[in-house]
């Protein structure tokens, strides 16, 4: 019930905003992000973009991931 | 920025190894998440980390902790002239009392619509001006938002015929009445990753504090489940218990903080009843003097219905991790996927399904 799905902010009319993945489209509300920005990953709910997805700490665990693999 | 493929099975294996490492002694741990208790399942990870590591299913499924009370009133509403039921598609299958459930009201001419977001209700009532509709409001901290804006719009668009059955629950004092109850032994908790999405971290504090026991917030690939997994084993090793953050990619340490004042504004929290587990102290999130407008029970009067648990069906003891699904008599044999007796076997996130579909554990 709380699957979320990571989808890319290609357009943005508050309280609305597209969201693509993979070449999807699909409308959805972003009234708990209004500071979102074009380009963004964020993840939805059930309709609703709940946060968003931080490029900095994606990439910190990519490279800890990464790190652990080797040992 | 691309998205990693956190299913990365060289990350997995080597998380694998470093869990089975670590782990000193066997432990017992608890998700209380349906989206953990399915992906676990189907990524393998419960065999692969056995048994330095033992998973039980807590009441991560919405629907499951449901009570039958809460199903018979919205059957109930369902049959009523006039009425649209509009619901998240899990809850339409759960029996409620007498072998009843929406399916079944809608084979007798019940008007039961599924709806991706709570939102969708509000078309459905304007498209249908001479006829009420009822959103059936189910779901822990990840969902409620949602419900918030929906009555945050009913009211901005001015919208009559829209009532809700409120039936939102919060997950911490759960965890709180497992980790109190002596028949559970619990190790550590696998934190749900998007209800700690809304929350944050601090909900968590009193897991270590209190019961000196990790509690640590996963996501939900393979190598981020993993990756909690071994976080909380760590701890235990080290003799630290403490609430950490795993899923730091997608959770803020101080939750969303716009859906949080969404919640304040609409809900206040109270005691509530969960299937399984009974009823616990603020536990519930329920609407505002000033919303209750919205509330079915003040625009229906709903009679006592004199509810009754399905006989013979164990899903309280499944919730709390005393049983495993295969234990109960009726898993399997009376109770399936397909014709399922209790609503730990009907929504696909239910520990009985998870566990029928991939347990492995043949009757």
């Amino acid at each position: 019930m709380c699957l979320g799905i990571p989808l890319k902010v290609v357009e943005i009319s508050p309280p609305y905003a597209i969201g693509e993945l993979s070449g999807v489209r699909q409308r959805i509300r972003i009234d708990m992000l209004p500071k979102v920005k074009l380009g963004e990953y964020v993840m939805v709910h059930s309709g609703f973009a709940i946060e968003k997805i931080s490029e900095k700490e994606v990439n910190e665990m990519l490279s800890l991931f990464e790190e652990m693999s080797k040992y | 920025m691309n998205l990693p493929d956190w299913d990365n099975p060289a990350w997995s294996e080597s998380l694998i190894r470093k869990i089975k490492q670590t782990a000193p002694r066997e432990l017992r741990f608890m998700e209380v998440c349906g989206t953990h208790t399915v992906n676990m399942f189907r990524y393998g990870i419960r065999e692969a980390i056995q048994p330095e590591v033992k998973f039980i299913s807590g009441p991560g499924c919405p629907v499951c902790v449901t009570p039958t009370s809460e199903i018979d009133k919205a059957i109930w509403l369902s049959q009523q002239k006039d009425i649209i039921i509009t619901t998240y598609g899990d809850m339409i299958r759960v029996p409620g009392s007498n072998g009843t459930s929406l399916r079944k009201a809608i084979a007798k001419g019940a008007t039961v619509k599924i709806v991706y977001a709570a939102t969708d209700s509000i078309d459905i009532a304007i498209k249908n001006p001479d006829k009420e509709v009822v959103f059936l409001a189910v779901g822990f901290e990840t969902t409620s938002p949602a419900t918030a804006i929906l009555v945050k719009d009913v009211i901005q668009k001015g919208i009559k015929n829209l009532s809700i059955l409120v039936m939102h629950k919060v997950i911490p004092p759960a965890m709180e009445a497992l980790l109190k109850d002596e028949d559970i032994a619990i190790d550590g908790f696998l934190c749900p990753g998007h209800v700690s999405v809304i929350i944050g971290e601090k909900p968590y504090h009193f897991i270590p504090e209190r019961y000196h026991k990790p509690a640590v917030i996963g996501g939900f690939k393979a190598s981020e489940i993993l990756y909690a997994i071994y976080r909380m084993v760590l701890q235990i090793a080290q003799g630290q218990p403490a609430v950490e953050n795993a899923y730091r990619h997608v959770v803020r340490s101080e939750g969303n903080k716009n859906a949080q004042t969404l919640l304040r504004e609409v809900f206040y929290i109270g005691d509530t009843e969960w299937r399984g587990l009974g009823r616990i102290p603020e536990s519930g999130m329920l609407l505002k003097e000033e919303f209750s407008f919205l509330d079915v029970e003040k625009r229906f009067q709903i009679p006592e219905l004199h509810s009754k648990d399905p006989p013979g069906c164990r899903c309280g003891d499944v919730l709390k991790g005393i049983i495993e699904p295969y234990q109960c008599p009726l898993f399997g044999k009376v109770c399936t996927p397909l014709e399922p007796v209790g609503p730990c076997m009907v929504s696909s996130e239910g520990s009985c399904a998870a566990y029928y579909k991939y347990g492995g554990k043949t009757i």
